[in-house]
């Protein structure tokens, strides 16, 4: 029951909404292609020289290359364990069953400075050097999540007779679950390890206190903006990192259908 | 309920009697295979996560010599009396910046959210709802550090923001590194964490409710008031929980955007791992947001925001 005014002014608004949620993200794009090396408005010129430039530069190349080991280092994790712990809570009741979904998920509720210096302070403890591996653990951490609530909600939705209905037709364990439980996961697991890997893609603070001098693409940017250089190798970093963020939560939001902020299910 | 394997294992090739010996351990011991699945979750997030969050929490008690710079282990208030201290209240000054600006950041995503939640709720069609909720959650996902930098861009002297002004002839806004600007860019970043439970909570609303609302007289704005609002209100506060929570616990946006004079505790805290080198003060000030946040949930809760999350 809403009257047409109403109406238009909700419209109205929900354009003004967009429009503030997406003109930054269109700019950044526009500035890829800015002649100058100076960000000012309006753009003196076009070029797309700096797409050359940042492709050859060493340090976009070496830190674009550690967050992709590092991407999928810490989503191949984050799918065995939060895979592993899906299967057992949605299975099995047992005390505590509660307060390890509250466990798993502690670490994107928490402020990611908190993550990120207990982990710091956790591998100086246990007199561990940053490497790679530090940033892995790091990311692992909170990526779990992502792909427990894909599981869990793939689970939830579908019908435990179908387990029974192939253990009864005489299949092992293995068989059931290559040929019941695979298929019904698949996507699941693929859309929770896409966002799981966008979301390493493109952290931040918790890479600050894991990474000791190595440096991922967002560190890259970060150090970067801090110093005011390279500003124009930025841009074009900047809007490749839009896109390769973007791509996998799309066709992960198409292989799951419905979403939400966290999950996709 | 006893199964007789006998038959079973004369079945098939050698492989395949391995494999089911195996699923016949595994079902009949669902304790077994209940273990084995979540001890490596369990165990790795243990010992990494919750055994680093409990040495920090105690080494919040430890102290630094002052002279060697080393880590000394005794126990000692000292890190929270100078957080606390009100002769000089430089932490509590940066706590209370952090929290205003945290306050300000989630009533502005409130105030944005609400009627864009509101339209994708009941006005538009399930076609335009769905492109607009691709379209509020795309820009949560694309680079948190690039929406920074956008915004860096356009609130800097010769950016798009003086650029629009001045072509509606008026004078340059001075807000690049300002707590404006933080503000601005805070609300941008977070605005989508609020938007998704407000739709989620307005739509859940049966159409009667508002329907019973006008047949006993009530005018749209009376609706919106006693209806709509209260119905709405466990969204608005789950919503709150991030942009809140974010807020209180970021640090890379006053580095960028903020001028000097403008740190957030996640400032001071990272000053103290990195270059000051005293974990102990870092870790007595990073428990503010935590028991901020804590404080913050248990009232959430109270209200009910845990359902619409």
């Amino acid at each position: 029951m809403t009257t047409s005014r109403a109406r238009i002014a909700l419209g109205i608004w929900t354009a003004l909404v967009f429009f503030f949620l997406w003109a930054p993200l269109v700019l950044i794009g526009i500035y890829a292609f800015n002649k100058s090396n100076v960000q000012s408005w309006p753009l003196p010129g076009w070029t797309t020289h700096w797409f050359r430039v940042a492709w050859s530069d060493p340090d976009v190349r070496s830190s674009l290359w550690l967050s992709f080991k590092v991407g999928l280092l810490a989503t191949g994790t984050a799918l065995v364990l939060g895979s592993m712990a899906a299967f057992a809570i949605h299975r099995f009741r047992f005390f505590g069953r509660e307060s390890i979904s509250f466990l798993l998920i502690l670490p994107i509720a928490l402020p990611g400075i908190i993550t990120g210096m207990a982990l710091n302070s956790f591998y100086v403890f246990a007199g561990l050097g940053f490497s790679i591996w530090t940033i892995v653990i790091g990311h692992a951490t909170f990526c779990v999540v992502v792909v427990y609530n894909n599981v869990i909600a793939r689970l939830r939705r579908t019908s435990p007779s179908l387990y029974e209905a192939s253990m009864d037709l005489g299949a092992d364990g293995w068989q059931t679950f290559r040929f019941v439980t695979w298929p019904v996961l698949s996507t699941a697991l693929v859309a929770g390890g896409l966002l799981a890997f966008a979301l390493s893609f493109d952290e931040v603070i918790v890479t600050t206190f894991t990474a000791g001098a190595q440096s991922t693409l967002p560190i890259f940017i970060l150090d970067n903006l801090r110093q005011g250089q390279q500003l124009p190798v930025v841009n074009v970093v900047a809007l490749a990192v839009i896109l390769l963020t973007i791509v996998p939560v799309v066709i992960a939001q198409r292989l799951t259908r419905e979403s939400g902020i966290l999950r996709t299910e | 309920m006893s199964v007789d394997t006998r038959a079973l294992d004369q079945a098939g090739p050698p492989g395949r009697r391995a494999r089911l010996r195996v699923s016949t351990v595994f079902w009949r011991r669902p304790w077994l295979k209940a273990l084995s699945l979540l001890t490596p979750p369990v165990a790795a997030f243990a010992i990494v996560y919750v055994g680093a969050l409990a040495v920090l929490l105690i080494s919040s008690f430890w102290g630094v010599d002052a002279f060697t710079g080393k880590l000394v282990r005794h126990w000692t208030l000292d890190n929270f009396r100078q957080i606390f201290s009100f002769s000089d209240p430089t932490y509590l000054r940066i706590a209370g910046r952090t929290i205003g600006i945290a306050a300000a950041v989630t009533i502005t995503d409130a105030l944005l959210a609400f009627p864009l939640g509101y339209f994708m709720a009941r006005v538009a069609s399930p076609r335009v709802r769905g492109a607009l909720f691709v379209g509020v959650v795309l820009p949560l996902w694309s680079s948190y550090l690039v929406r920074i930098y956008a915004w860096q861009t356009i609130l800097s002297g010769g950016g798009v923001l003086n650029w629009s002004l001045h072509g509606i002839g008026l004078p340059s806004a001075h807000l690049a590194y300002t707590n404006w600007a933080m503000w601005i860019v805070f609300s941008y970043i977070w605005l989508p964490f609020m938007v998704y439970p407000v739709y989620a909570s307005l739509e859940r609303i049966p159409e009667s409710y508002v329907e019973a609302s006008s047949d006993l007289g009530a005018r749209g704005w009376r609706t919106l008031r006693s209806v709509t609002l209260p119905l709405a209100l466990p969204g608005v506060i789950a919503g709150s929980i991030f942009t809140f929570s974010l807020t209180l616990g970021d640090y890379i946006t006053p580095l960028l955007v903020g001028g000097t004079g403008s740190s957030f505790i996640g400032n001071v805290v990272y000053e103290n791992i990195g270059i000051n080198a005293n974990v102990p003060f870092a870790a007595a000030l990073a428990s503010i947001p935590v028991m901020v946040m804590a404080v913050y949930l248990v009232v959430a809760r109270r209200l009910g925001a845990f359902d619409a999350l």
